[in-house]
């Protein structure tokens, strides 16, 4: 049940949310999981921390102090370095409309809170199964 | 001495001498050859004085005409003394007027009154003739002295006579010149009469005629054929005319006659006027005179055709007056005709009303408004007058009926009417009650003060639905901010509940995994608890989201091709967990092939979970079924969750549908739930276009129905 990559070590995971406790549990538990945990608190520091560690999934909140995880999303997906990484959008805002603007932003799924996280362990298995190709695809479909 | 002269006068008769009676002879020849009495008288007294021995003679003739005594022959008396000869006869104590109606000569000495008497001396008076009667006298002969008494008697006598056939010859002369005079005159007079007179003898020959009657009756010798036989038959027919008369009646009477005009032959009528008259000689005979009513009869026969005429043109007349009175009788508007002074020469009924008292002695109030509008009227005629403005007045007369007394405000108009002169003769006044006219301006300004009002409130509640309208839209857009911020903060609650419950139910999934160590039974059992109470609690949220989301119309549709049958599949997969632990049947039936339908896959899964759940939810035991049906006809499509389990009283069946309502409040408490399930399923299957029914009975288990078209369709 680790989310050991290609290259042997454990995959790093970057889990963006202001509340701590949701940040910290789903850190937890994606470490009790077998991945590589960093954690940023609003969208500036989720940038800085993709840049610097290049994680090979993001787990973003939307809802954020100083920058929110659209914003984040946009800046990640425009950065050269960081456009390959699947943003997984999770946020407690479970209007349509929230997922809609998260795609718009560039993120590469959706998941509502709550969201168990077994929940979360399964949908970062697939993105790290698919995601990649969903890159790939959307990098070609922008060229 | 008068006894004594008379003795001698007796005396005298002796005869005379030779010298004597040659000298009365050549007296007598003189008297014979003269006629004049005047002369004779001369030749007398120049005779006696000369041949008769007489000193003094004078002769005296009663004049005629005066019937007073006058000298006429003197000699030997001076004129003075004559003077006194003349003397009226009626004075018989006169010795002159005694001795011309005495029988002898009278010595005037003895008769004397007067001593200064000039006569009293020695004159004889002599009464000529003395032989007739004192009636037949003509004068006195007065001889001085007396010795010739015998000569002066006998000349007396001769000269007397001589004188009273010379006066008697003088009047038969005079009478006859006199008749002669007045035939004349009368012929004169007849002659001048412009009519035919004539007298006829019973015979019927004219007697008289006059000139006109000779132009019709007579001929001379000489004149045309044409004439004389006009004559004769104008003869004929007077003749006739007469004689008929003579038949028919006596005395005067008056008829026509035509006879032939002699000079033109033309006809001429005649009225004929005759009446008999006693002729002294011819006895009965018949004056006639006849008058030309030729032209009289022409001009009576114009007069009666003009009277004819006139009648005529009367009748028109009074026909045109009888007509123009129905018409101006009929006219409702009173017609009043008036002299230039005012007086009204013609009016009609309905100015009669206004303008004469009536004839009942009802109230002086009518007579009083009758006499105010008199001088009412009479002040605009005079105006008319006063103001001289053109042939037309108008103006308006405050008048008050009679029989109301009522005032009666109208309208004049008059007219002037000229003759041919350009006199006015007459004006004519027509009023027309002005009552309704006042009466529909009065109305009129009110209509228009009333339409003001209405505008005014019209304005008003313009302005104000404006006003309302703003407010509205205020309210409106008030209310849509507070729905955007009702939407907002239902969002931020979701939000804000489910950020702690995320940790909540992710810290509480951990323990139960052990990822913090095995937990002994009882904790793991507590964990459980809490785990269920945080999904229930999510599950509230995620239905009130639900139904916020509907509410504000932010629920999308997402229409799509899908088949029922793997629906049903992932479905009963999703609640396997619940099934399991619930311990019932669940049975499907679904045609094969598993009908498609386009619609909201996830509203369509979300409806059918939500009844599957309260099936298993509401059934202590027994089985639940799922049947999918096509209705091609309806091209519905109907998937039925049949359950055999508490099941609904009819007098609930409607209010389980409603929001936070279960069938009974302890069923939440025994159940569990929010009791939102069906309200958002009645509400998402609307959003279908479709619904969601209900069958069911207390104890005999529900059936749940969704409806939902075959196609649906985008909104």
């Amino acid at each position: 049940m680790t989310g050991t990559n290609d290259a042997g070590r454990k995959p790093l995971v970057l889990v963006v949310d202001d509340f701590a406790d949701n940040r910290e549990m789903y850190s937890e538990y994606l470490s009790f999981s077998g991945y590589e945990v960093i954690e940023a608190r609003n969208g500036k520091e989720a940038i800085d921390a993709a840049q610097e560690r290049l994680p090979d999934i993001i787990i973003m909140d939307l809802s954020l102090p100083i920058m929110d995880g659209w914003e984040a999303t946009r800046r990640l997906k425009a950065d050269e370095r960081t456009r390959t990484i699947p943003v997984v959008a999770l946020t407690g805002h479970a209007l349509a409309g929230h997922s809609k603007g998260a795609k718009e932003a560039g993120c590469d799924s959706f998941l509502a809170k709550p969201c168990l996280p077994d929940q979360l362990v399964a949908e970062i298995r697939r993105m790290l199964a698919t995601g990649k190709a969903t890159v790939i695809k959307a990098t070609k479909g922008a060229r | 001495m008068g006894a004594a002269v008379t003795s001698q006068n007796r005396g005298g008769t002796e005869p005379p001498s030779d010298s004597v009676s040659a000298a009365r002879l050549a007296m007598a020849e003189l008297l014979l050859s003269s006629e004049d009495p005047v002369e004779c008288a001369r030749v007398t007294v120049d005779w006696l004085v000369q041949r008769g021995g007489a000193r003094k003679a004078v002769c005296a003739l009663i004049d005629p005409e005066s019937g007073m005594l006058q000298d006429v022959a003197a000699s030997g008396v001076p004129e003075g003394q004559l003077e006194t000869l003349h003397l009226a006869l009626e004075q018989p104590d006169h010795p002159l007027v005694f001795a011309l109606a005495g029988r002898d000569p009278v010595s005037l000495a003895r008769q004397g009154r007067r001593n200064g008497d000039p006569w009293r001396h020695d004159f004889l008076a002599i009464p000529l003739p003395l032989s007739e009667k004192r009636e037949a006298r003509q004068g006195l002969l007065l001889v001085s002295p007396g010795r010739c008494e015998a000569e002066a008697k006998w000349a007396a006598e001769l000269l007397g006579q001589k004188i009273a056939r010379l006066r008697a010859t003088a009047v038969i002369v005079e009478g006859e010149h006199r008749l002669q005079r007045e035939r004349e005159l009368l012929v004169n007079i007849i002659n001048a009469s412009p009519d035919p007179i004539l007298l006829t003898d019973p015979e019927g020959r004219m007697i008289i005629s006059n000139a006109r009657a000779d132009a019709l009756f007579s001929s001379k010798e000489g004149e045309s054929e044409g004439r004389h036989r006009a004559v004769t038959l104008n003869n004929m027919l007077f003749s006739a005319a007469l004689s008929q008369q003579a038949i028919d009646e006596s005395g005067a009477a008056r008829r026509e006659l035509l006879l032939v005009s002699p000079s033109e032959g033309s006809d001429l009528l005649f009225e004929l006027l005759s009446s008999v008259v006693q002729h002294p000689r011819e006895g009965t005979c018949v004056v006639s005179i006849l008058r030309n009513v030729t032209d009289l009869r022409v001009a009576t026969e114009q007069i009666e055709e003009n009277y004819r005429l006139l009648k005529l043109a009367e009748a028109d007349v009074r026909a045109e007056r009888d007509r123009l009175d129905l018409i101006i009788d009929s006219v409702a508007d009173p017609i009043l005709v008036t002299d230039p002074s005012g007086k009204i020469l013609l009016m009609n009924s309905p100015a009669e009303r206004l303008f004469t008292a009536p004839a009942s002695d009802e109230t002086a109030g009518a007579e009083r408004a009758v006499r105010s509008n008199d001088a009412y009227f009479s002040s605009f005629v005079s105006n008319l007058f006063l103001t001289g403005a053109g042939l037309r007045w108008r103006g308006e007369i405050s008048l008050t009926d009679p029989s109301t007394l009522e005032g009666l405000p109208v309208e004049a108009v008059a007219g002037k009417v000229l003759s041919e002169h350009g006199e006015v003769t007459a004006v004519v006044t027509i009023l027309h009650d002005r009552t309704e006219a006042l009466e529909k301006g009065r109305l009129y300004e009110q209509l228009k003060a009333a339409s003001e009002q209405l505008e005014e409130k019209v304005r008003e509640a313009t302005a104000e639905l404006v006003r309302r309208n703003e407010l509205l839209q205020r309210q409106h857009l008030e209310l849509e901010q507070a729905s955007q911020l009702k939407s907002q903060f239902l969002a931020n609650m979701s939000h804000e509940f489910r950020t702690p419950l995320n940790a909540i139910l992710g810290y509480t999934s951990m323990l139960l995994q052990g990822v913090s160590g095995e937990m002994s039974p009882p904790q793991k059992n507590k964990m459980l608890r809490v785990d269920s109470n945080a999904r229930h609690l999510l599950s509230i949220i995620n239905d009130i989201l639900d139904i916020s989301r509907i509410e504000a119309d932010k629920m999308p549709l997402h229409l799509e091709e899908f088949e029922l049958g793997s629906l049903i599949s992932e479905l009963l997969a999703e609640l396997e967990p619940l099934i399991q632990k619930a311990r019932l049947q669940v049975l499907t039936d679904v045609p094969e092939p598993p009908p498609e339908v386009h619609s909201d896959r996830q509203k369509v899964k979300q409806i059918v979970l939500n009844l599957l759940t309260n099936a298993i939810k509401f059934t202590p035991q027994g089985q639940v079924r799922v049947r999918v049906r096509c209705d091609d006809e309806r091209r519905e499509l109907r998937i039925s969750v049949e359950d055999t389990g508490i099941g609904i009283a009819a007098e609930d069946q409607d209010k389980v549908f409603e929001d936070f309502r279960q069938a009974d409040s302890s069923v939440t408490r025994e159940y569990g739930g929010a009791g939102l399930g069906l309200a958002i399923c009645r509400r998402l299957a609307k959003m279908l276009d479709g619904r969601v029914g209900l069958q069911s009975q207390l104890g005999g288990g529900s059936i749940f129905t969704l409806v939902i078209p075959r196609r649906g369709k985008r909104r």
